[in-house]
Parts: C-alpha cells; structure tokens; sequence
C-alpha cells in the first residue's frame, strides 16, 4: 500500500476528529474573526497616523486571523498526536504496515485542511466587509499559500511538542508562549510607526511580525518582493526544523524492529 | 519448531536503563494453534516480554523467532503475521467502531474490496454491529476490549497476543471474550499468547501455562500438572467457637501436615489418600463443633506459592499502587 | 449576622491562604493582565498621536485603566472556576451542609477574590509607575479608581459565581470567561469612544462597560468625572449580578 493511500487515510481521521469537536472547529474559525471585528472597529482612527499605508484598518488587519489560525492549528495537531501517545493508539499503528511519514503527513494534511477552509472563510469576510486587495486574484491565491506554509510551520511544531512529550497539557501549555509571540510583533501597527524603542526593536527580531507583513504586504501593496521573501522564509525557516523535529520526535515514538 | 505459527524465545533480557532487567532470561515454545498463558503478578515481566514478541521493543540479549521470523531482523515479516491487544485499548474516542475498522483494514493493506465486508464481519462476531456508528468514546470498557481484539483480527494473524485482555471487565464480558479466544484457537488454528493476573483465566482458557516472577519463568506446564505437582488438596476447618480451635487442628494434624489458614482456622494438607469424609468423621468422634469444612484443590496461586514463596493475589494487592510494567 | 460573618471569613480564609502559601496561584490572574498592559502600551502608543486623541496622561495610563479593569473582571472569573472546581470535588457540597448561612459562602468567596483583586491591582500600579506612567488624578480621584476596580470585580465574581453554581462543573470555564471577554473589548479599548466610528462605535456607547473605562481614564488623568453616572453604572451593574449569583446559590442548592 502506498505512503500517498496511507497519508490519505491518516488525514481522513485527523480531518473526522476536527470536525468532531466543535470545540476544534468554530473558535479557531470564530474567535480570530471576532478579533479582527473588534481591533478594526477600535483602531480604525489609527490609519490618520501619518505614515499608516492604508486608509482601512481592515486591510492592515485581516493577516491577522491568518496567525491566529496557525495557533489553533498547532494546538490541534500537537493534542491530536499527544493524544494518540498517551492512549497508545501510536502502538496499534506500530504494528500496521504503516511507514511513519505517512503518520506525520496524515495529521499534518488533515490539520491544513481545516486550516485552508479557515482561510478561504477569513478572505470571504474580509471582502464581504471592504478587503481591498492590490495584489488582484494572483495574489489571493499566494496569500492562501503563504497562509498554508505558517499554518505547517506551527501545526509541526505543535507536532513536535506533542510527540516530544506525549502530553496535551503540555501542548496546551505552549499556546500563551505562542500568543506573546503574536501580539509582541508589528500586529497591530506597521513597524516603522511603533513609537517606543524597545517593543520596535522586539518586533523586529520577533519571526512572526515577517509573517504578519509578508501577508499583508498582498494585501496593501500588491507584489512587494522583499515583504514576500522575508514572509516566505521565515515561515520555511520555521516549518522545516519543525517538520525535521517532528519527524525524528516520531521515530522514537514509533519504536519497532 | 519452525512452525509458522509459532513462537520460540531462547535466552531474551531486556534491560532498562539504570533499572533492574525487567525480563531476566526466558526460555519458552508455544506450539501452532495453543493457547498459552503467560501469568504473573504486576511488574513480572509480562508485558515486557508481549512488546518484545511483538516487535513494538526490542531485546537487549537473546533471540525468538515468531510465525517463523526473527522479531529483531524479520520486524515486519513478524508483524504481518500477528494480531496484538496490549494492556491499553489504544482506541480514538472520536472515530466510530466501523472508522477503527476501515482504518486498519486499510493500513493492513487488505484489497479495497474486502475492506468493509471484513470489518462488518468482525463486528458482527464480537457483537459490536449495533454499535459500530458510535464514536467509541461512548463504548463501555467491555466493548473497547471486544474492538481492540477485532481490529486485531483484520489481517487473518497467525498468532495473535492479548495483553491483559480481561482486566476491568464484568464477568460476563470476561466470559464472551473467554469463549472468541477459545474459538480461535479451535477453530481457525490461531496461536494464542495470552497474559493474565488472573488465575481463573488461565485455568479455564490455557492449554498450557507459564508462571512469570521477576522476570524469569518459574514454571512452566498444563494448568493440571502443574497443580499435581503441588500434590494433594488441602482441607480447612472454620470453629464454631474460637475456643476450639486447637482441638480442631489437633485432629486435623493426623490426616497431613499443617498449611497456612485463614484467620482463626485449622487447615492440614491431605497425605496418604485420606479423604474429606474420614476428616469429619474424625472430628464428630472427638466432639468438636465446625461452623465451615472446605476441601481445596490446589490452585495456581498454590504453585505460585510454592515456586515464590508467595501468594500471586496477595501480590496483586500489595502491588496495586506500584507502577505499571515498563513500556518503550 | 454573626454566622454569616463565620461562614464568609471561613471561605474567604481558605481561598486567600491557597494563594498567599502558594503564590503561582496568583500568577495567571498578574501574568495576563501585565502582558496586555505591555503589548498595548508599548506597541500601540504612537495611536495616542492620532489627530484628535485627547488624553493628558499620556497612553499609559489610558492603557493602564483598561488593564486593570480587565484584571479585576478576570479576577472575578477566576474565582468562578475555583467555584465550579469546589462543585466538582464535592467540597462545595461539604460547605453547602456545615455552613448554618449559605450566603456566607457567596461572600466568603468575593472577599477572597477581592482580595486577590486587591494585590494584583497593586502589582500591576507599582509596574505602571515603574514604566514612567504619569498620573494626573489626586488621592481621591486615585481611591475612586480603586473602588471602581474593586466594583467591577465582585461584578464579575457575582457573575462567574451564578454560571459555576448553576453549571457545577469546570466545563462552564468558557462561558463565563468568553461574556466578559466580549463585553471589554466592545468597549474603548486602544482609542477614546469618540475616536470610535461605525459599528463597535454604536456597540461601545451601549455596552454599560463603557462608562466604567471611561470613568476610569477620567479619575487617573484628574478629568471632570461623571460621578453619578460612573458609579451610577458600577453598582447597578453589581446589584443584578449579585442577584444573579445569589440565584445560582439557590439552585445549587435545590440540586443537592
């Protein structure tokens, strides 16, 4: 049986257990929306700021459920694969014909899947409320990429903490670190207009805030090359340690001769 | 014995790091088509030995060979052979009963489409149909068990390995499932290897037995010869009152050797073919009053005793707060 | 009275002896509130420059009053899950039959998370002062802040207080956390409300938690409050709720 069959299958039950936990569907979809709402509506005035590169709040904002959603994402992933150690569930998978990538692959497709039809929901709000994007259809379509590839950075890393430990709590637990990341970063205001010098100079070495611009930078500039590259690599640079980690967490979980 | 569906240990340890050998040594065969249980107290070696046999750990020294294969250098040729229930149920409380059962059916590589009507056969046989839509979070402890043992079956194993599979089940779950390993040895030739605290399992179930302490096998045997070995069966004398019940061992003490008794009872070993009639007639002739006679077979707990010098349920119970046996 | 009074300090002292022996009790309550305060103040304080941003204090004050707002509404919603978590061990039902007046443990329970609400607001105000926050407001204004605090927490434990005693399980975290949650940030979170515009404007000027932030920004930057209509707010906003939790306190009682 080939490792596509069996990733297929994998991602068909981590899809199943998603959809199965309203708890894992409606706030990962729901509370970033309600966010964004809220930070548009109070910081419109924000965009008089001499310096802010639009004049709708919204369009600065809507990279931000995009972030929001990789959490969730990384949560899901982490207590999906937690939960198969400590039930022993990755035992029983141990004793199948099934190649370990397909294991990785499976839950990580099932959790991108969920996060993809989270972003196509974002984007449809987003123009329902007055997105206007430079970037035209070419560039919604790199947003959805780009929003895929922070969405595999985080769910690895989720998956690495999960199969790592062997603990939703401690899965759980990384959530809050994650979190500071977020609002530590150019989130709410471009860099350059972040007046106190030490939270700009956070943000500038803080990952996450090269994602939030490579995003946006679609939105608000059309094609800026350097906002892309940046956003881009980050997100490799982030995604591939944690898919290798992830990996190598899983052969030692899956132990067999 | 090269036989396909059998299992030979030769000499197998495993080590834990810093930690004592949880298995010191086993020597064991299991013929084609027998049942086999392996008994013993928590921390034995039990299910260190069943993840071993089962590829899931391997050995620190020694060798086995399962369904013909090497466990270290034939890990997968073995694992395509047998079938494993382990000590948790390893199920995913969001997927139903027939979700488990399309989901192993497909990573076992059966053709695509025989899958569904073998996971609706194994269903129907462990009296899971009805439930098999229900996400298995719902599932009783005796259902878990029954679809543990079903998804074990998918692949038509050879020999198949049940880790404790009855603990924490009612009595009439222990008995249904008692009666589907019994059939499979029976009737379809499977090799079974069965661990089990409970003596009354591998009474009934196992044709033969082997007794696991401290990791190394202490006995090993058909449940009725390792009982004779033991010898003869033992009476025990309850007094009606406290009083007499030096009286009562006095004249117990002619018929064999004193045993240990429960609290406030008489109880001698019967030697020299005496019997339990020639005991009571005894003790009417000199009077005393008994509120309760037993006559005891001897038990595989008596054998345990024997080779230990302890008593395998009061083992159980001392050890119910210690750990777990070692996993991976 | 007298029992009441028994009852109420018996609670408390249990509650205020967890957190005080074990100081990691308080951290959630400290951590959240101190990670907002530093996100908002210091990454959005050039949004005090927006044309029409009119607050002397400067925006850390404007941003201290939210947080320490948000520090006493959470604070209340802390002790409903330590509420809800007695309901599930049984030890509330334990207190339910020894205590001779069951509205001492409402009490007892609010005392606590008073106090807790007390220290954490205390933490939080020596930090602000330590990050250069100007404060405008003189003893009285600074006291009436503190009593709005103080309000606003017994507000929200009444309220997380009624949905632990009705639901009586750890599982009712959420909905107690998320109404509050909502009701703050509808609310003049990064800009004064008439910066506000479109619709979380007409949601900010209705949400009764309005009044409340804004009253607080009034009393640190020594502005003209409307004493009236602030605490006019506070305690109608405590009397239903302390309604609502005296209610749940009779259905958990019904329910045995």
């Amino acid at each position: 049986m080939s490792l596509a069959e069996q990733g297929a299958e994998m991602a068909r039950r981590s899809i199943l257990q998603t959809l199965r936990q309203p708890a894992m569907v409606i706030p990962p979809i729901a509370f970033p929306l309600v966010l964004m709402a809220v930070n548009v509506g109070g910081l419109q005035s924000a965009t008089r700021l001499p310096g802010f590169p639009t004049d709708n709040y919204l369009n600065f904002a809507i990279a931000f459920p995009f972030i929001q959603g990789a959490l969730f994402a990384s949560i899901n992933a982490g207590s999906s694969l937690a939960r198969d150690v400590e039930t022993g569930f990755m035992r029983r998978l141990a004793l199948t014909p099934m190649q370990r990538a397909a294991l990785l692959m499976g839950n990580l497709a099932g959790v991108m899947t969920v996060a993809l039809c989270s972003s196509v929901i974002y984007l449809v709000v987003g123009f329902a409320a007055g997105l206007r994007f430079e970037a035209g259809v070419g560039g919604v379509l790199v947003l959805l990429a780009l929003g895929l590839l922070i969405a595999l950075a985080f769910a690895s890393l989720g998956a690495l903490i999960g199969l790592r430990t062997g603990s939703g709590e401690a899965v759980q637990g990384v959530f809050p670190v994650f979190f500071v990341l977020v609002f530590l970063s150019s989130n709410a205001l471009p860099r350059e207009l972040i007046e106190q010098d030490w939270f700009r100079a956070i943000a500038t070495v803080n990952p996450v805030s090269y994602l939030f611009e490579g995003l946006r930078s679609l939105v608000i500039f059309g094609w800026d090359g350097e906002a892309l590259a940046l956003g881009f690599g980050v997100a490799l640079a982030i995604a591939l340690p944690a898919v290798l980690g992830a990996s190598a967490a899983l052969n030692t979980r899956l132990v067999r001769t | 014995m090269t036989a396909t569906n059998g299992i030979e240990v030769a000499g197998v340890v495993r080590e834990f790091k810093n930690g004592p050998r949880a298995v010191d040594g086993i020597d064991l065969e299991v013929a084609p088509g027998e049942i086999y249980g392996f008994l013993g107290p928590n921390g034995a070696g039990k299910s260190t030995t069943v993840l071993m046999l089962t590829t899931l750990l391997p050995p620190t020294a020694g060798s086995a060979r399962v369904a013909g294969h090497d466990i270290v250098r034939d890990g997968a040729a073995v694992r395509a052979l047998i079938g494993a229930a382990l000590q948790e149920a390893a199920l995913d409380p969001l997927l139903t009963g027939r979700d488990h059962m399309r989901l192993q059916t497909t990573l076992q590589g059966l053709p695509k489409g025989r899958r569904r009507a073998r996971g609706d056969e194994l269903l129907e046989r462990l009296g899971l149909a009805d439930a098999a839509d229900r996400k298995v979070g719902g599932y009783s402890g005796g259902m878990k068990r029954r679809l543990d043992v079903a998804l074990a079956l998918v692949h038509y194993p050879r020999v198949l390995f049940l880790d404790e599979p009855t603990t924490g089940l009612d009595p009439s779950s222990r008995s249904d499932l008692w009666n589907e390993v019994a059939r499979l040895a029976r009737d379809e030739g499977v090799t079974v290897f069965l661990t089990t605290q409970y003596l009354e399992e591998a009474d009934v179930l196992a044709d033969r037995v082997g007794i696991i302490d401290h990791g190394r096998i202490v006995a090993e045997g058909t449940p009725e010869r390792l009982k004779a070995e033991i010898g003869r069966p033992s009476v025990e004398a309850i007094p009606a009152e406290r009083s007499e019940r030096d009286a009562i061992a006095a004249v117990l003490a002619r018929f064999g050797a004193p045993v240990a008794a429960s609290p406030g009872a008489a109880a001698v070993r019967l030697e020299n073919g005496e019997d339990l009639v020639a005991v009571v007639r005894a003790l009417d002739a000199e009077r005393v009053r008994v509120a309760d006679l037993q006559l005891h077979q001897p038990s595989l707990d008596d054998v345990f005793l024997a080779k230990t010098g302890r008593k395998l349920e009061a083992d159980e119970e001392a050890a119910a707060s210690e750990p777990a046996e070692a996993a991976a | 009275m007298r029992r009441f009074a028994d009852v109420a300090r018996g609670v408390a002292w249990r509650s205020i002896h967890r957190f005080v022996t074990k100081p990691q009790f308080l951290l959630p309550s400290l951590i959240f509130p101190l990670f907002f305060f530093v996100a908002f103040a210091g990454g959005l304080s050039n949004v005090s420059n927006v044309p029409g941003f009119d607050f002397p204090s400067g925006y850390t004050a404007f941003q201290f009053v939210f947080v320490l707002l948000q520090a006493s509404a959470f604070g209340g919603v802390f002790t409903g899950f330590s509420i809800a978590a007695d309901f599930e061990s049984g030890f509330a039902r334990r207190m339910m039959l020894a205590a001779p007046n069951r509205l001492g443990i409402l009490a007892g329970y609010a005392i606590a998370a008073l106090t807790r609400a007390g220290i954490v607001g205390g933490l939080l105000f020596a930090v602000a002062l330590a990050t250069g926050m100007r404060v405008h407001g003189d003893g009285v204004d600074l006291f009436g802040l503190v009593v709005l605090a103080l309000l606003v927490n017994v507000t929200a434990t009444m309220w997380a207080a009624g949905v632990a005693m009705r639901l009586r399980t750890i599982q009712a975290g959420p909905a107690m956390q998320m109404p509050v949650f909502v009701i703050l940030f509808l609310a003049p979170v990064y800009v004064p409300l008439d910066l506000l515009s479109g619709w979380i404007e007409a949601v900010a000027r209705v949400n009764p938690y309005t009044a409340l932030v804004e009253g607080g920004r009034e009393l640190i930057s020594g502005g003209a409050v409307r004493v009236w209509l602030v605490y006019g707010v506070a305690v109608a906003l405590l009397a239903g709720f302390a309604v609502w939790g005296v209610r749940g306190l009779r259905r958990a009682e019904s329910a045995g």
